[in-house]
């Protein structure tokens, strides 16, 4: 009989924390096959942010290092700087990435590090138990904003894909969802575009992967996965935002 | 710390661009390669924004403490605002160096100290190079306190001078002597 | 070889750049401050021709986030700051002694709190010697007092960081960094350091290597934290290095670090002229404290003056080293001017009297 499905080689077999229709098993799987692909499991580091994803060294089969919290592009442009020859990543979510990190993550794209970030963009703080984030949605009631996120008041959800783009220093810039195959199978090719960009030294790559998160949204899975395509892709549309050729580089 | 066989210090001031810093290095490196503890110290930071600038240069024959000089026994001031600074400064029977060219030497009150007028721009100008002040300043104070032998001051400019400016040692060096010159005339 | 030998007349700062070069540290990361300057600007011309990377970084917490994400990978990696951008970084050093990470941190301090002024102050030893950041840590802490100390140490600095996966801090100030002085670079003997075993170089025929601080399972926490006392305690037998000057025979001890010592140092041989027994102990390394030396010393003196750039923080740890019976004073002065070797003289000779009874 044919293996049609199995663990990825860069992943450890055991269970995921993260609750029932969480999807960021799903993006912590599309980056282990991603890695997969391009035989590259041995020469790649991981940088780990702090919040739902700062486990990612239980669960990659890489050498892991855990980033104080919006620290992890610097962390990780460090590590570059003095490992050339590795692939280095990070996995960051909204709280690190578009809030407490904000300035580390514009100016590593910004200087062009030839790194890549994976954005795991949910709405909402998920290990602190269901706070508001800098991509929640206008009206999305959290529990820092009880009565629903109001821009008066808190700000607008930030777009980080497309600020990113913005900097001549961003060579690939993308954003993509999980919450079905089609997506899914997006998601998959520009994850592994991204690590392309990287490997064939092209410069920054990011990937923002709009994922749902069924326990602090107070939904079920089948409910949040409507809520993404509903809600999020709307304001966070989907689709390669830049993509750098070669001969622009050059 | 009188009771050292040797042990001098000076404080040299002026507008930031009359080269002070670069005559303080020069005689403290004159002053390591001659086997003497020296040490520099530039103002910094804010007070350099002021526009003006000194230096303090500390040169021992032992282990030297401070390299910050309250009362230092010389002064070398460059300009009007240096002097109104330094004047009071100066110990009893220490030594006020002051560029005439720039300031009037009526402008000094001290009686207890020995005040040395140099015209140093005019010299510099005389001599072709109005930028060399500094090095007929350097020239004429070390021809009067003879801290160090003029061909230690001829040999640290390579050192101190960065690259660029090599091809004008032998100018410098005869803006040194011009000032060591004209101080040996006026004894 | 003539040439590494030669005296040169070079800053403070500049000196802390070469000894960097020359410990093999050619990674930089770093934001410009006051009055530490020279130390990015001279590693930012020198460090590319030999192949290595400097980093001006949007802010200290980059740097020192930077400087971590280098140091993982077991490579020799600095920052340099002044006293507000080393607050920046007490987050980041925090993280690096909680994932036993090397890696030095320049602190060229000035004078606090908030923005407070560019003048020299050693009001930053507190946050350098407790740790800084949050959690029971240490951070090696080297004081250097002059230009050729600030190579020395910075060399020794790189050393004692890899040999106890810690990391490591020189504590100078605005007026060590900024002076001349003439310095030689002389090559340390090399120390014997344990293999970097640690390192993130990728998973290549090992299992993968973890560098982190979280430890959430039960009991895994406190046995890190016991872990790294461990470390410390060792530092203490092992490391600590300060410098007796006329001790011998003194009847009162001046102790003073870094640029203050340099000062009292003078004001002691003042005292000496003036024919009165007096010494001084400066402790090298902040972090550990030469504990023993003062309690040893303690024994047959009992009058001690502690002589700081801030209104009194040392003088805590000499009150806590020297025996129950020894009186400690304090003479300190906050940021704004350095206090001359006769003041400090005055002040000797005020407390000396004490002890004639």
């Amino acid at each position: 009989m044919e293996l049609v499905f199995k663990r990825p080689e860069c992943l450890i077999d055991i269970p995921f924390h993260f609750c029932p229709g969480c999807h960021h098993g799903i993006a912590h799987r599309l980056v282990a096959e991603a890695i997969d692909y391009f035989k590259i499991r041995e020469k790649t580091i991981g940088v780990a942010s702090v919040g739902c994803s700062v486990f990612m060294y239980d669960y990659f089969n890489v050498d892991v290092l855990e980033a104080p919290h919006g620290r992890a592009s610097a962390v990780a442009s460090g590590v570059k700087r003095a490992k050339k020859d590795r692939i280095v990543f990070t996995y960051q979510g909204d709280g690190d990435l578009a809030a407490i990190g904000i300035a580390e993550g514009i100016h590593t794209a910004n200087r062009g590090e030839n790194i890549t970030i994976i954005f795991a963009n949910n709405g909402i703080y998920g290990m602190t138990g269901g706070q508001m984030a800098p991509t929640t949605l206008l009206g999305q009631k959290t529990t820092t904003s009880p009565y629903g996120r109001d821009f008066t008041y808190d700000g607008y959800p930030i777009r980080m894909a497309e600020m990113l783009a913005t900097l001549e220093g961003s060579a690939f810039v993308a954003r993509v969802a999980v919450n079905n195959p089609a997506n899914l199978m997006k998601a998959k090719r520009a994850i592994r575009k991204a690590f392309q960009m990287q490997i064939e030294e092209m410069g920054f790559s990011f990937v923002e992967v709009l994922l749902a998160c069924p326990t602090n949204w107070g939904m079920t899975a089948l409910e949040a996965n409507r809520r993404v395509e509903e809600e999020m892709i709307p304001y966070f549309p989907l689709g390669i935002l830049k993509e750098r050729k070669m001969a622009d580089y050059l | 710390m009188d009771s050292d066989p040797f042990y001098y210090d000076i404080i040299m001031a002026g507008f930031g661009g009359q080269g002070v810093l670069v005559i303080g290095n020069l005689l403290a490196y004159a002053a390591m390669m001659e086997g003497k503890h020296v040490t520099y110290l530039p103002v910094y930071g804010v007070e350099m924004r002021g526009g003006t600038a000194n230096c303090t240069v500390v040169i021992s024959s032992r282990q030297i403490g401070s390299p910050v000089v309250g009362s230092p026994h010389a002064a070398i001031v460059m300009n009007l605002p240096s002097l109104i600074k330094y004047e009071p400064l100066v110990l009893p029977e220490g030594l006020l160096f002051i560029n005439s060219t720039l300031i009037e030497p009526k402008e000094t009150y001290r009686k207890d100290i020995e005040i040395l007028s140099i015209p140093v721009n005019e010299i510099a100008i005389d001599n072709g190079n109005p930028k060399l002040a500094n090095m007929v300043a350097l020239g004429a104070f070390n021809g009067k306190t003879k801290l160090v032998q003029m061909s230690s001051l001829f040999g640290s400019l390579e050192k101190v001078l960065d690259q660029r400016y090599h091809h004008l040692i032998p100018s410098n060096i005869k803006a040194i002597q011009l000032g060591a010159e004209f101080v040996r005339k006026m004894t | 070889m003539d040439q590494e030998f030669e005296k040169m007349l070079a800053k403070g700062n500049e000196a802390i750049a070469m000894a960097a070069i020359d410990s093999g540290c050619l990674l930089y990361f770093g934001y410009p401050i006051t009055p530490q300057n020279d130390i990015p600007e001279y590693l930012s011309k020198h460090l590319p021709a030999l192949g290595g990377v400097f980093i001006q970084a949007e802010s200290e917490i980059a740097s020192i986030n930077l400087l971590l994400g280098a140091s993982a990978t077991g490579a020799r990696a600095m920052t340099s700051s002044s006293s507000p951008g080393i607050s920046l970084m007490q987050e980041g050093i925090s993280y690096m002694a909680g994932s036993e990470l090397p890696g030095l941190i320049v602190n060229i301090s000035r004078s606090g709190p908030g923005l407070g002024g560019i003048s020299p102050s050693q009001g930053d030893y507190f946050q350098a010697t407790r740790g800084g950041g949050h959690g029971d840590y240490r951070t090696i802490v080297l004081a250097p007092s002059s230009v050729q100390e600030m190579y020395d140490l910075t060399c020794l600095a790189f050393d004692l960081s890899d040999k106890y996966r810690n990391p490591a801090m020189i504590l100078g100030d605005a007026l060590i960094g900024q002076m001349k002085e003439p310095l030689v670079r002389r090559k340390r003997s090399k120390m014997d350091l344990p293999p970097k075993d640690w390192a993130l170089t990728g998973a290549k025929g090992r299992k993968p290597n973890r560098l982190k601080s979280l430890y959430l399972q039960d009991g895994e926490l406190s046995e890190h934290n016991w872990k790294l006392h461990q470390k410390y305690e060792q530092m203490k037998k092992e490391e600590v290095r300060f410098e007796s000057f006329f001790t011998e025979d003194a009847k009162l001890i001046v102790a003073a670090f870094g640029s203050m010592a340099r000062v009292s140092k003078t004001s002691v041989e003042l005292a000496k002229e003036e024919g009165m027994k007096v010494g001084l102990l400066r402790p090298i390394t902040l972090f550990p404290f030469p504990e023993t030396a003062f309690y040893d010393l303690s024994q047959r003196v009992k009058l001690f003056l502690t002589v700081e750039l801030n209104t009194g923080q040392m003088v805590e740890d000499v009150k806590l080293s020297a025996a129950r019976d020894a009186q400690v004073y304090f003479y300190g002065r906050p940021p704004g001017s350095l206090p001359s070797p006769e003041e400090v003289l005055e002040e000797i000779k005020k407390y000396y009297r004490l002890g004639q009874g």
